[in-house]
């Protein structure tokens, strides 16, 4: 049967009390009436529309998906599936691009691979003669697979030598990756899913899990529908459905985050909370943390963050008294300024009470993508693969001798290239091969104006592989047509470190081929090769490239090499690591609470948090870690582009509940589609008032870099601050104004983890005319007005 | 007593130091980390020097003539493109230096003068100085390769 995930976006409760499992329940959609008895075969796979990773079943006929069935046995989601997991694959079926294109007299031309592949080809090789690799550069996703992009981490370090890599993950979850590195180390969760099950308090800090990752949140409900239910505290300047179900919601100010964490901080330490024997036993850096934490006062802090400095009592009194702490963690935080900083802060508060490593007491520093996580591990965000340390000479040396090459040859020189570096080195003309695959960046990045004028450069080959006509495949000099998930086979592993198997369910349509398929043929035409001159990469099929990433992981702190495509085929999920000694997996790291901060081990020696200046080897080793967490602090600054007299409001952008990244997938299937068909913005009845600003009006909204008009949603956003969804782009535009976010955007970072801060620019927001009634926001989710 | 000549260098190098930091702020404007970093740092040579006021003011005005070539020169004006953001970092590292080793030379003076409020001052200056210095080595570790390789 049907669920109904648009009306009822969470679905029946099944209640449960702490330490209990989870219900089943198991959520289908089938299209055409089609029913079970239709279906001639149901393929494994799991869900690629957020981070959660529910594994599902692809239901096929006659070689065409026609529906998903949520697997009961997973232990992501047991069987649950959100609104973009149960209709969003349909958006595959439509549009797609079948051929490849090659730019010819200023206009995409349909083609042969041959043709496309030699002009890909022959540029690359012109390049490496007369300018080298650092003429390279690789922009990619949080949405491929493991084989797709362990393949290119060797093909761009091992064959080519660029350090030009990276991913939209830079945008999502590189201040997760950051902040796990500073404090514990290496990358890595600690913490699990099923810590929610037995947690008696929950912390989301900038993370509005009900609309990101709604499987999640249905678990959270059912905790709170049973007995014993645990207190939630939210922080996040919107009313969101989080909030409203907190005990205590902290409307922050936006771009007061880590004043906020330090005002939790101290009011922990000043109350006696802290578990001194943990601290002195398992971290390092306590009495420069209370230096810093020291001036934040509640009532200094409620100046800051405009909260009640009683809310922030009564939020650090439950995080001091709870005995099962789970802290979730997302873009508020993330693509604010001082992410990195604030994030760690969050750490710092699970080490002051030892709230670690046991059932109950997790970190879920989150991820926004469903891959996320192995574009992090395998090296494509430009980090080294394996999570090794770039600044390590034996861990450059294991991998050289891995990949069989001169050291020399892998970029290791250097922290690797940001995405917002890679676009200022195309800017300038240093870099003359960008090669963009699944993700659109004339929507999804900062400051668009700036990204189209770089895009369209004379100076640069753009070529992207794609599945769907968008707004960046408007702009390349090659489009390459990629295929999607269910019509390839791979592994991805979501944020509580569950590994999946997704098989091919039918075949890409046209000449469509996957990701790994087109980079094992550019690596072939490049003829790359190694030392011994085996040809880089080793592998064709997806399962050699898992096995060769299985080599690759193995002994560091992602371990997969316990794990192969039979151990996967009809499992629940697999947590890594899975070794000899953990062939089933591990549920949660860190349980030993010795951390991965020893000097030949780390990913990092780690940076300052207020500047992002590197640590250097020699000081790490001076303040001998050893295995004992770092507790990292900063005092809180100012965010960029303050508002003035012409821009008065802060701009927060972010995800709702019905579409995915720029819609290319969810804009295409219908039932999403007609739940959110357009933009709009939300602002608070005390800042619409004085504007004249009625539900439903067409609004300008304006900031020093460009301008949208959308439709207002007199909303429960913080006053000072306006919210708008950042799925919408103008591939459709004509002649009517822009409604695309990151118009407004602008193009800084967070100095550790270079995540740009999407959050807290400054915009105006004037009245254009009436509308043609409310505005087209969902009514079932953004925070409304006054609840 | 040439305590307050030193004194006196340090004000003026946090004066340069500032000036040249806001140069290089406001012609590297599309470097955006390089300008809201280097802003900072000027506000942090700002506040050195508000810290230094009341010291300089208690230990007199310069009372000797100034050594030859006592001060050093600031940014003239910021260059573009890769290998001019590098240069101009580079001449940011070398007056960040010589602010950097004369605090430490006031400091040692501030000990051997027992006064501790000078102690302070210099420690916290010294320390903000280091910070300013390990930022700018991280960036043009990371700028180097592209700008002197590929241009």
């Amino acid at each position: 049967m049907t669920a109904d995930r648009i009306a009822d976006v969470w679905g029946t409760r099944t209640p449960m009390g702490p330490g209990a499992p989870w219900p089943q329940r198991v959520d289908q959609h089938l299209v055409d009436g089609l029913t079970d008895q239709d279906v001639d075969r149901w393929v494994q796979s799991a869900c690629v529309l957020c981070s959660n990773g529910c594994g599902l079943d692809i239901a096929v006929r006659d070689d065409r998906m026609v529906g998903v069935r949520g697997r009961a046995d997973d232990r992501v989601s047991h069987g649950r599936l959100g609104p973009k997991g149960l209709f969003g694959w349909q958006g595959q079926s439509r549009d797609r691009l079948l051929r490849p294109m090659v730019r010819r007299h200023g206009k995409l031309e349909e083609t042969t691979w041959e043709d496309a592949m030699g002009v890909v080809v022959s540029r690359s090789r012109e390049l490496l003669e007369s300018r080298g690799p650092l003429s390279h550069a690789f922009y990619t996703s949080g949405q491929l697979m493991i084989e797709e992009y362990y393949t290119l981490a060797v093909i761009g370090k091992a064959g080519l030598g660029t350090p030009h890599m990276d991913g939209n993950t830079r945008l999502c979850t590189a201040t997760a990756a950051a902040a796990l590195k500073e404090t514990f180390g290496t990358d890595g969760q600690p913490g699990s899913y099923t810590d929610l099950d037995h947690a008696d308090a929950v912390f989301h800090y900038g993370h509005n899990v009900a609309e990101t990752q709604t499987v999640l949140w249905a678990r959270m409900l059912d905790r709170l529908e049973g007995s014993d239910p645990p207190r939630h505290v939210c922080v996040d300047p919107r009313r969101t459905a989080v909030a409203q179900r907190s005990d205590v919601h902290l409307a922050v100010r936006p771009g007061t985050n880590l004043a906020l964490m330090n005002g939790l901080l101290r009011e922990v330490i000043h109350r006696g909370w802290v578990d001194e024997e943990y601290v002195a036993a398992h971290t390092r850096g306590f009495d420069e943390l209370v230096a810093t934490v020291e001036p934040y006062t509640p009532s200094h802090v409620a100046d800051i963050c405009r909260v009640s400095a009683r809310d922030l009592e009564a939020a650090a009194e439950i995080f001091g008294t709870s005995e099962r702490i789970v802290s979730t963690v997302l873009q508020g935080f993330y693509q604010s300024h001082q992410a990195t900083a604030a994030s760690c802060q969050v750490n710092n508060l699970h080490l002051l009470r030892g709230m670690l490593g046991r059932p109950g007491a997790g970190i879920l520093q989150m991820n926004g993508q469903p891959t996320a996580q192995n574009n992090r591990e395998t090296g494509v965000d430009g980090d080294l693969s394996g999570f090794r340390n770039w600044e390590n000479e034996s861990h450059v040396r294991e991998l050289a001798e891995l990949w069989d090459v001169d050291p020399m040859k892998i970029p290791h020189w250097a922290p690797p290239t940001h995405a917002m570096q890679i676009m200022r080195y195309v800017e300038q003309g240093s870099i003359g091969l960008l090669w963009v695959a699944g993700t659109n960046p004339a929507v999804s990045l900062p400051d668009l104006e700036r990204v189209r004028r770089i895009l369209s450069s004379d100076s640069v080959l753009v070529v992207v592989n794609e599945s769907f006509p968008n707004e960046t495949t408007e702009l390349a000099d090659v489009v390459l047509p990629a295929a999607l998930w269910g019509e390839k086979t791979g592994t991805f592993t979501n944020v509580d470190r569950t590994v999946h198997l997704s098989e091919q369910a039918v075949r890409p349509p046209g000449e469509a081929r996957s990701d790994l398929d087109i980079w094992v043929d550019y690596a072939r035409r490049m003829d790359l090769r190694d030392r011994s001159g085996r040809p880089i990469p080793r592998w064709e099929t997806p399962e050699d490239a898992f096995d060769g990433w299985r080599d690759c992981s193995r002994g560091r702190p992602c371990d997969y090499s316990g794990m192969s495509y039979e151990l996967l085929r009809g499992s629940p999920g697999i947590q890594w690591p899975c070794t000899e000694d953990a062939p089933t997996g591990t549920e949660r790291i860190y349980t030993d609470h010795v951390f991965n901060t020893q000097d030949d081990y780390c990913e990092t020696y780690g940076h300052d948090l207020l500047t992002g200046a590197s640590t250097t080897p020699e000081q790490h080793r001076a303040a001998r870690f050893d295995g004992r967490a770092r507790l990292k602090a900063a005092e809180w600054t100012p965010a960029p582009d303050a508002p003035d007299e012409d821009y008065p409001l802060r701009l927060g952008t972010g995800r709702t509940v019905y579409h995915f990244h720029t819609r290319t997938k969810t804009g295409r299937a219908p039932e999403l589609d007609a739940a959110a068909p357009e933009a709009w913005v939300e602002i608070s009845p005390e800042d619409a008032e004085p504007l004249g600003v009625a539900e439903g009006d067409i609004v300008r909204v304006e900031s020093r870099r460009g301008a949208i008009e959308v439709p207002a949603r007199i909303a429960g956003v913080r006053p000072g601050a306006v919210f708008v969804p950042f799925h919408y782009g103008d591939v459709d535009k004509g002649d009517r104004p822009s409604r695309a976010a990151n118009e407004l955007t602008m193009s800084v970072w967070d100095p550790v983890s270079k995540q740009p801060a999407f959050k807290g620019g400054a915009v105006r927001v004037t009245r254009v005319r009436a509308g043609d009634g409310p505005a087209p926001a969902p009514p079932t989710t953004p925070s409304p007005e006054g609840a | 007593m040439h305590l307050t000549t030193y004194l006196g260098l340090a004000d003026t190098g946090e004066q340069t130091l500032a000036d040249s930091f806001r140069q290089v702020s406001s012609g590297h404007g599309d470097e955006p980390d390089v300008r809201e970093l280097t802003e900072r740092f000027a506000d942090q040579c700002d506040e050195h020097r508000r810290l230094l006021a009341p010291l300089t003011e208690r230990y007199g005005e310069h009372a000797e003539e100034e050594p030859e070539r006592l001060h050093a020169e600031g940014l003239p004006g910021t260059r573009s493109g890769g290998v001019g953001l590098l240069r101009d970092l580079h001449d940011l590292y070398l007056l960040a230096s010589y602010l950097d080793i004369a605090w430490t030379m006031v400091g040692q003076a501030a000990r051997a003068v027992r006064d501790q409020e000078l102690v302070d001052v210099v420690s916290t200056c010294e320390q903000d100085v280091q910070g300013q210095l390990a930022w700018l080595r991280t960036r043009m570790k990371a700028a180097a390769p592209q700008a002197l390789v590929v241009g």
